[in-house]
């Protein structure tokens, strides 16, 4: 009996309804609010603004919900959404240096100016599940006072810096057009600013995985933890008409700057080397990560021999999207039988021909 | 529709439109040759059409006849969301006719009933570079592109002599167009590509994820490669369509039974249909013929 695949547009009705109904899950259970999201699944939160390139929490929280928790599924819901906004212009590049600091680390100096600022940090918890959290938990009391000091905190690579002892950071000209790869196809080589752009967007787990693999020894680069800071900074805007800029509010950042060793070469004095990671909320693992992939991705500009794939730039960028990576690989579902059927026709034609030759190599 | 209000028509704001638009005209200056574009998200996975459908959204006015095929079917899921996708967006009329159709968005396959002139067939392409599993590098494949060097593909296609005495591909079949670029007709099988040879309707090609558009304007000459001694040869079929025994058409294998039981039908379900009902008879849209 052949029955046709008709109906399919009732089959997709049904299929969304019942993932309706799958979000809510068990009735009796409070429904979850977006506030909730944004307030207590803070860093999914942060990740899916990292990610979907979108810094609105509430939105984001609003994804995380939709999308049932899958944070990739959220980055995309977000990613729609933001191709439809108009773009009004490029805001002026945010000051980390003038962050109000709500953590800021350094691996590489005991104590330095501004001082080590631990903040809210999973580090030295012991991995513990706290049963305490099942019950309904009143909001904790700081037994500690939040110190807010006003005083400058300098970038630790600067400190380097005015000794020479580290490359300085491109000089660029105030105003200079910045690529956007949102807005132009990427073309290779890519130059640094779409490549960090590229890596700011990207995914967390692909640079954490590749991160790894520069310390692992697939393109090395020796990095010291020069810098982690977290905090807010304020965005400008300078719009034309104005000629002067405005301030378009706060957002939460985390930096890092990782130091890297650099034995020098024919241009280049020995000194050490800078890889830079920036990414929306606090997100410690993702700017981290970016920072030695950059670094990585520096080779060809610092004649290192290319050899990992950290180092190769089109196979990063290429493959650092998580939302493209996860369209082409779950387009496996949509039906090929055509492709299939001719495949399956040429096998049917090669095992023929096959059991031919076989069999005329027994007869002889 | 309460989007279409929100929306802009077909989805896409004009300025991206235009982008695309100027990507479709150089494409369609250079047929073959693969036009970088940028590329938006759209709310469709990429993989799943988002080439194809900003091609089309970008060809699409409020007076065109859409027709979405996956497969060779209309009724088919993906087709069913892209065609859902404009009429909730754009508002644009569709049908299942082919020949009705003023815009035609397929995947995989090229309608069996000749297209004419001024139609437009868009396809959703993967991965639009013919040389990408030969070569995966594009700063690479776009070198050979600009040589026209193409003897990476002629000695795949020698080996496959070599080694089956045959060419072993079967979709996705290279193609020259114009006698100039080497183009990947989107993974059709290789069935259709004389029908993209000469054709009077405007072939378009978008590849959302890779950012590229390429085009066939019409009566362009494109030509499957081969070799003198070993030319090209579509698939054929041993049979015609059970339901409607059409012969020298694309087929499906249906599976009836866990015992072998096979059968082979139309993959192109509107020609399919249009041979078993009387002509005209069914009004145009998504009619439920019973088979």
């Amino acid at each position: 009996m052949y029955v046709a695949v008709k109906g399919g547009e009732a089959a997709i009705a049904a299929a969304h309804a019942l993932l309706d109904k799958e979000r809510r899950g068990d009735p009796t259970v409070p429904a979850l609010t977006t506030e909730q999201i944004r307030e207590q699944l803070a860093l999914a939160v942060d990740r899916v603004t990292c990610e979907g390139s979108l810094y609105d929490r509430d939105l984001a929280a609003l994804a995380i919900k939709q999308a049932r928790g899958d944070l990739i599924e959220a980055v995309f819901l977000l990613r729609a959404y933001r191709s439809t906004l108009p773009r009004f212009g490029y805001a002026t590049p945010i000051e980390t240096g003038a962050m109000a600091i709500r953590r800021r680390i350094s691996a590489t100096f005991k104590d330095l100016p501004g001082g080590q600022v631990l903040g809210p940090t999973f580090d030295y918890t012991h991995r513990l599940l706290d049963d305490g959290l099942n019950d309904q938990v009143p909001a904790a009391e700081l037994t500690h006072k939040i110190a807010h000091d006003e005083a400058a905190v300098p970038h630790v690579a600067n400190l380097l810096g005015a000794q020479g002892l580290i490359e300085q950071n491109p000089e660029v000209e105030i105003g200079a057009p910045v690529g956007d790869l949102t807005r132009d196809p990427l073309a290779f080589p890519a130059d640094r600013d779409l490549r960090l752009q590229s890596l700011a967007r990207g995914d967390e787990g692909l640079l954490l995985a590749l991160g790894y693999s520069t310390q692992r020894g697939y393109g090395r680069t020796h990095p010291f933890a020069g810098e982690i800071r977290m905090g807010h900074v304020e965005v400008h805007l300078a719009p034309e008409e104005l000629g002067f800029e405005v301030s378009l509010g706060e957002i939460v950042v985390t930096e890092c700057e990782m130091v890297n060793q650099f034995k020098g070469s024919a241009e280049s004095p020995p000194q050490f080397t800078r890889g830079y990671g920036l990414a929306f909320g606090h997100s410690e693992r993702k700017a981290m990560s970016m920072a030695l992939v950059d670094r990585a991705l520096r080779a060809r500009d610092l004649g290192e021999e290319v050899i990992a794939p950290a180092q190769d730039e089109e196979f990063v960028l290429s493959h650092v999207d998580n939302v493209q990576a996860t369209g082409f690989v779950e387009h496996l579902k949509l039906p090929h039988y055509v492709d299939f059927q001719a495949e399956l026709q040429l096998v049917r034609q090669m095992r023929r021909e096959w059991e031919e030759a076989n069999r005329k190599e027994a007869a002889e | 529709m309460s989007d279409a209000a929100v929306y802009n028509f077909a989805y896409l704001d004009e300025q991206t439109k235009r982008m695309i638009r100027r990507a479709l005209l150089k494409a369609v200056a250079i047929p073959g040759y693969q036009v970088p574009f940028a590329s938006r998200e759209m709310p469709m996975p990429y993989g799943w059409g988002t080439g194809g459908v900003q091609v089309t959204a970008a060809v699409l006015g409020a007076d065109d006849t859409l027709k979405v095929i996956d497969q060779g079917a209309d009724d088919t899921t993906n087709a069913v969301s892209i065609r859902k996708f404009f009429e909730r967006t754009a508002g644009v009329a569709t049908t299942t006719h082919t020949s009705d159709a003023t815009v035609i968005q397929t995947r995989h396959r090229i309608p069996e009933t000749p297209l004419r002139e001024g139609q437009i067939l868009v396809y959703q392409v993967p991965i639009p570079e013919p040389l990408r599993f030969l070569e995966p590098r594009e700063t690479e494949t776009r070198r050979q592109h600009a040589l026209e060097d193409y003897g990476l593909m002629h000695v795949k296609l020698y080996e496959d002599i070599a080694r089956h005495g045959h060419i072993a591909t079967t979709y996705a079949y290279p193609v020259k167009v114009d006698g100039r670029y080497l183009m990947d007709p989107s993974p059709t099988p290789k069935f259709d590509n004389p029908k993209m040879d000469m054709c009077p309707a405007l072939q378009l090609f978008g590849a959302g994820r890779e950012k590229r558009i390429y085009a066939l304007p019409p009566y362009t000459r494109v030509v499957s490669l081969d070799f003198e001694d070993h030319p090209f040869e579509p698939t054929k079929f041993d049979r015609g369509c059970a339901l409607c025994g059409a012969e020298g058409i694309y087929l499906d294998e249906v599976v009836t039974d866990d015992c072998g039981g096979r059968m082979f039908v139309c993959s192109d379900t509107d020609f399919c249909e249009s041979r078993r009902t009387p002509p005209r008879a069914a009004a145009p849209g998504l009619n439920e013929v019973p088979r």
